[in-house]
């Protein structure tokens, strides 16, 4: 029971504070999950975004279930998502009671400009972490470097561009993987007919 | 019913919108068409505004607006449990398979390409939020191309993570929060 708190009230932190999309709170679920509490792994975290991207959902929702759980099971993965949005939902509620202007307000402009830029710095620390473990050599760094440049850039590409989503990126690269890694298991092997 | 129809229809919105954040936005339109009482287009457009400037995923925050506007507190509630409970039921079940699997050498293979297909798409990610907070893509001269002010205050937050690594990114949004106030970024 305690830790089921935990996993509501930690996720609750981290929804109150999950500005610029899911990948902002990378950084936090690290410092929560893998550092101090040690229930996951950074390569964990990033198979569990990973994942997210190619499943319904949001990716943050999803996250928040896989950590949850993991940890304790369906309960653990409901109590984690539900602490997520609690305080977007209780945010959302009061404007639309009371503040309709809420994103005109100055305090608020420039207060989420300098979030926005703290934003850039947490992914930016968030990458440099995973780094290593996840792009460990050059076939490895072809296909990150591919999905970013096809998902950064995709929708100038011509004709195409409208087509390239992230979930199609993600399982190809997933299917990319199989093969890379049967070529070298073969030619390991010396069953590559030489 | 209003809640139960408040709550299928978000529970579709969540089950089809795979990859998240703005793969809601089209679903998001196209329940504003069938669901005018709920909430307009321009309502969608709002939304985007307001979801930059508050946490939470944008569709967790139409579902709790249009929820609102219907049914009062409890109708945001039920339209935001509507939205996620896809992602926690298809979860649970690919985590039960994975761990039925995780040792299979395809499995393990689809992970070697997964991961750095993940940290691309983070970079990605990445990419978007400098495109807003560090330069302005519009501007002709390369004076105004970069906005310098921000370009510090990133540089500034990078060398107190690394002096402090022990600060909690919390604190260091607040940090970044107070100073845009501070210097009206």
């Amino acid at each position: 029971m305690k830790e089921l708190f935990d996993l509501f009230f930690t996720f609750m932190k981290i929804g109150a504070v999950s500005f610029g999309g899911g990948y902002a709170m990378l950084p936090i679920l690290t410092r929560e999950f893998c550092d101090k509490r040690g229930w996951v792994t950074d390569t964990e975290l990033n198979d569990y975004f990973a994942i997210g991207q190619v499943t319904p959902g949001i990716i943050a929702a999803n996250v928040a279930t896989f950590i949850g759980n993991k940890r304790k099971g369906i309960i653990g993965g409901i109590a984690g998502t539900i602490g997520l949005v609690t305080v977007p939902v209780i945010i959302i509620t009061l404007i639309a009671a009371l503040l309709t202007n809420f994103a005109d307000i100055e305090v608020v402009k420039h207060a989420f400009a300098g979030i926005r830029v703290c934003v850039c710095v947490l992914i930016l620390s968030a990458i440099l972490r995973l780094w290593k473990k996840s792009v460990p050599d050059i076939p490895a760094l072809i296909i990150c470097v591919l999905l970013f440049g096809l998902s950064a850039f995709g929708e100038y590409i011509p004709v195409i561009g409208e087509f390239i989503s992230p979930v199609w990126l993600v399982l190809i690269a997933a299917f990319a993987g199989i093969i890379i890694q049967s070529i070298r298991t073969s030619k390991k092997n010396g069953g590559d007919g030489k | 019913m209003i809640f139960l129809s408040l709550f299928f229809e978000f529970f579709k919105v969540g089950l089809f919108s795979v990859g998240g954040g703005l793969a809601t936005i089209p679903f998001l339109y196209d329940l504003a068409s069938r669901h005018p009482e709920w909430y307009t287009a321009s309502d969608v457009a709002d939304m985007i505004a307001i979801s930059e400037s508050t946490p939470g995923p944008i569709g967790v925050n139409m579902a709790t607006y249009a929820g609102y506007q219907t049914a009062g507190i409890f109708g945001g509630a039920v339209a935001t449990l509507g939205l996620i409970a896809p992602a926690i039921i298809i979860i649970f079940l690919v985590a039960k398979i994975l761990n039925a699997f995780k040792d299979n050498k395809y499995v393990q293979s689809a992970f070697y390409g997964l991961r750095p297909a993940s940290v691309g798409l983070i970079l990605a990610a990445l990419f978007g939020v400098v495109k807003i907070a560090l330069v302005n893509i519009e501007s002709t001269t390369i004076g105004g191309f970069f906005n310098i002010k921000a370009i510090i205050l990133a540089v500034c937050l990078f060398v107190i993570q690394k002096i402090f690594p022990k600060l909690h990114p919390i604190a260091l949004i607040g940090i970044a929060a107070v100073v845009g106030i501070v210097f009206k970024f």
